[in-house]
């Protein structure tokens, strides 16, 4: 159970989140949408630990541990994975090395037997093959090269090797043709599970049609402002983001609402 | 496996936010003194400095004429203030010019001989000396201070009529192939610390592959200044005759002292036609401690003469080490279809300086050339490439591609590139590409995100950056400079 209670966040000063209040039950999957600049990502890269935001109130309590007083790499070994919105390359890393590190960095916290070369090639390529992913790309750089399709397959193999127990999709619909989105969706969906809950943040209700959540919530400026069902999406799809913000301003309680 | 050893000390784990600064804390592991009685001249130079290291050695009459006509020419000369480095001026008297472990015997015969203490050091430095213990298929040449204290596997190689020994024992054995050869390549008066060199160096190592031979087994020199207010004048000479082929890598380290340190060698390689000189360097001299106190000022001549037809001559250094690095290891492309190639990874810390680059002199018809060139710089460290491309009128056909990579760490860093090209025939095809890029926040917290800690993301970018390098160098010592970037560059994250 991950409970984000009252999370202000900030940048170079500049308040993000103002008093964010969320609940995510284990195996489940909520849908976190808002327009540009209500701090979706900000919530995605708080969670992650990225330290170029400051938290300035508030708190997160994952089953019982203090989520924000972890570093990033230890939240991410005890289970915690983001899918970037815009993943990184790096030249010169290939794309196994890369995910060996990952994948032993990760098993050497949890008391598993590290993979030794010849385990973790079998482990890998069966995950490529259900994402579809050639296995040149265990070769190339990480994300080097790769096409917005391929880079975002390329962050749903690594929350497969990676078996976290919270995932957290910043966007990963962006950039995508249809294929390839149904092709990551079904990726994701793959992952459901009761141990795995799941934080899909997007701009679009056309994600939710592939990865149905349970939960929808709607930020705007920094806040919670409305929780409801899958209608929720398709409610906001049909009347806009404008009708949430005029709604937000209006009744500025709603604001602090619990989903 | 000569490269120093590498085992970095336990570290406080790294704390949130410290990622690209607490990353260069890391102590020089090869820094300890080898307490042992030393044979020494007193510091200065002069002319009689000169004789008494000639007559020390026993050489022969023209070597010390030669000697001395590269001191006398030293006289006439001023040092070089051109490279993008900064140190106040070196008191040449005020350094001992040769210096060596005092020994019972004229020098060991065997490793049997060898001072047990020295043995030690050489173990303790990841290049243990007795050749049951080393990897099969190196053979090393172990310099300490002034000279070389052992050379293993000289039976095997001579099999093969391969002469791989110190220089004074080339001296002694093969005297007609060192007068032939010494000086052709950097003559003596080439420049300020070329003639110094020339006119005190105690040792270094000779190697003659003769005609068709293919070296069995990689040579290697390890260097090692001990002694205190002692510079390194070492020299290296390599003759590779038709068609043979030689791997020889040199690497090098020192004891932390708060005084810096000179090491002014000489390197002339030869290939004749068809040969093939790969030469591989792994550079961890003492930097100094993080405010610049100490270390080694490493000014260094490196030259190599493709003479024949079709030969090829390949540099590969990592430079990790030193207070200062000023060296251009080049290549002179006389021989038709020649080929010279230069790839490098230098990287400085704290308050290491680094100028460093090549020179390709195309002359014959048909040469190539490849410069690679990857430049890291963390904290205050200044890191230059310097290269010089020349096409000479009659290089009908000269090809050079050049690419100068730097990769910045932290934000107090510099990093300059200073390409040359000459071209003096209108066949000629040069390339140049040049990047600067920093080690993105994004890249690290990608990797933290994914489990991996700041030091060993850190490492694995670095690594990416340089791996066209490493690819070229041989096997085992692609991991020692692997591990050798990661020790280096500890602290300078955070």
């Amino acid at each position: 159970m991950l409970k984000i209670n009252n999370l202000h966040a900030a940048v170079d000063g500049k308040a993000i989140l103002k008093g964010l209040n969320l609940e995510v039950g284990s195996g489940e999957v909520h849908a976190i949408m808002g327009p540009n600049g209500s701090g979706k990502s900000t919530l995605a890269q708080v969670l992650a630990g990225r330290d170029t935001f400051t938290v300035t109130d508030g708190s997160v309590d994952w089953d019982g541990t203090d989520l924000l007083a972890l570093p990033a790499e230890e939240r991410a070994r005890a289970g915690l994975f983001l899918a970037f919105q815009y993943p990184v390359e790096i030249p010169g890393v290939s794309n196994a090395y890369f995910l060996k590190a990952a994948v032993n960095a990760v098993r050497r916290h949890r008391g598993l037997p590290e993979y030794d070369a010849m385990d973790f090639l079998a482990r890998v390529k069966a995950e490529m093959k259900a994402v579809g992913m050639k296995e040149e790309f265990l070769y190339r750089s990480v994300n080097e090269g790769f096409s917005g399709g391929e880079k975002k397959r390329n962050e749903v193999l690594q929350m497969a090797l990676l078996e976290p127990r919270l995932a957290v999709l910043d966007e990963t619909d962006s950039g995508l043709d249809i294929d390839a989105l149904k092709i990551v969706a079904e990726g994701v969906n793959r992952l459901r599970s009761p141990e795995r809950s799941m934080i899909v943040i997007t701009h679009y209700q056309r994600l939710l049609d592939y990865i149905v959540p349970d939960k929808v919530h709607v930020l705007s400026q920094g806040r919670i402002v409305r929780s409801g069902g899958r209608e929720l999406a398709l409610e906001l799809e049909e009347h806009g983001y404008g009708w949430i913000d005029a709604e937000g301003k209006a009744t500025k309680t709603a604001a602090g609402a619990r989903p | 496996m000569n490269a120093p050893t590498l085992t970095s000390p336990p570290q406080a784990p790294a704390k949130r936010g410290d990622a690209i600064g607490a990353f260069l804390e890391q102590e020089y592991v090869a820094g300890f003194e080898t307490r042992l009685e030393t044979d020494s001249v007193p510091k200065g130079l002069s002319e009689d400095i000169v004789r008494t290291i000639s007559a020390r050695k026993g050489e022969p009459e023209w070597l010390l004429e030669w000697r001395l006509e590269a001191y006398r020419h030293w006289l006439t000369m001023t040092p070089p203030v051109w490279a993008a480095v900064q140190f106040p001026p070196v008191d040449f008297q005020d350094i001992v010019y040769y210096s060596a472990p005092k020994s019972k015997k004229d020098g060991p015969k065997s490793l049997d001989e060898v001072d047990p203490e020295l043995l030690r050091t050489f173990e303790k430095l990841g290049v243990p000396l007795h050749e049951r213990a080393r990897l099969a298929g190196v053979a090393v040449d172990a310099v300490f201070d002034s000279v070389s204290v052992a050379t293993t596997f000289k039976k095997e190689l001579g099999e093969h009529g391969i002469v791989f020994c110190s220089f004074s024992e080339a001296v002694k054995e093969h005297p007609e192939l060192v007068r032939q050869y010494l000086g052709t390549v950097v003559p003596p008066g080439d420049n300020f610390y070329a003639a110094l060199n020339s006119a005190v160096f105690s040792d270094g190592s000779f190697v003659f592959i003769p005609k068709g031979v293919k070296c069995p087994m990689e040579l290697s020199t390890y260097f090692r200044i001990n002694a205190r207010d002692t510079g390194q004048f070492e020299r290296t000479l390599i003759i590779a005759e038709e068609g043979a082929s030689v791997s020889y890598l040199e690497g090098c380290t020192a004891p932390m002292r708060d005084e810096n340190q000179l090491h002014a060698a000489v390197v002339e390689l030869i290939a004749l036609d068809d040969a093939k000189i790969k030469y591989s360097t792994v550079q961890n001299w003492y930097p100094g401690d993080k405010d610049g106190k100490g270390g080694i000022y490493n000014f260094v001549t490196k030259r190599g003469d493709c003479r024949g037809a079709r030969s090829h001559i390949s540099w590969t250094q990592v430079e990790t080490g030193s207070a200062i690095t000023w060296k251009y290891p080049s290549v002179i492309l006389r021989g038709d279809d020649s080929v010279g190639d230069f790839h490098s990874v230098a990287l400085t810390n704290n308050l290491q300086q680094a100028d460093t680059g090549t020179k390709m002199i195309h002359m014959g018809r048909n040469t190539r050339s490849t410069i690679l060139s990857k430049g890291i710089s963390a904290g205050r460290g200044s890191n230059t490439f310097r290269g010089l491309v020349r096409v000479t009128p009659r290089a009908e056909g000269a090809r050079n591609y050049t690419q100068c990579d730097s990769l910045l760490i932290g934000d107090r860093c510099a990093a300059h590139t200073f390409p040359t090209i000459e071209v003096r025939n209108p066949s000629a095809h040069v390339e140049h590409e040049a990047t600067t890029s920093r080690i993105g926040e994004d890249q690290l917290f990608y990797a933290m995100q994914r489990g991996i800690s700041a030091e060993d993301a850190v490492s694995m970018i670095v690594n990416g950056f340089c791996r066209e390098v490493f690819k070229e160098l041989p096997m085992e010592f692609a991991v020692e400079a692997q591990k050798l970037l990661g020790v280096s560059l500890e602290g300078s994250v955070g």
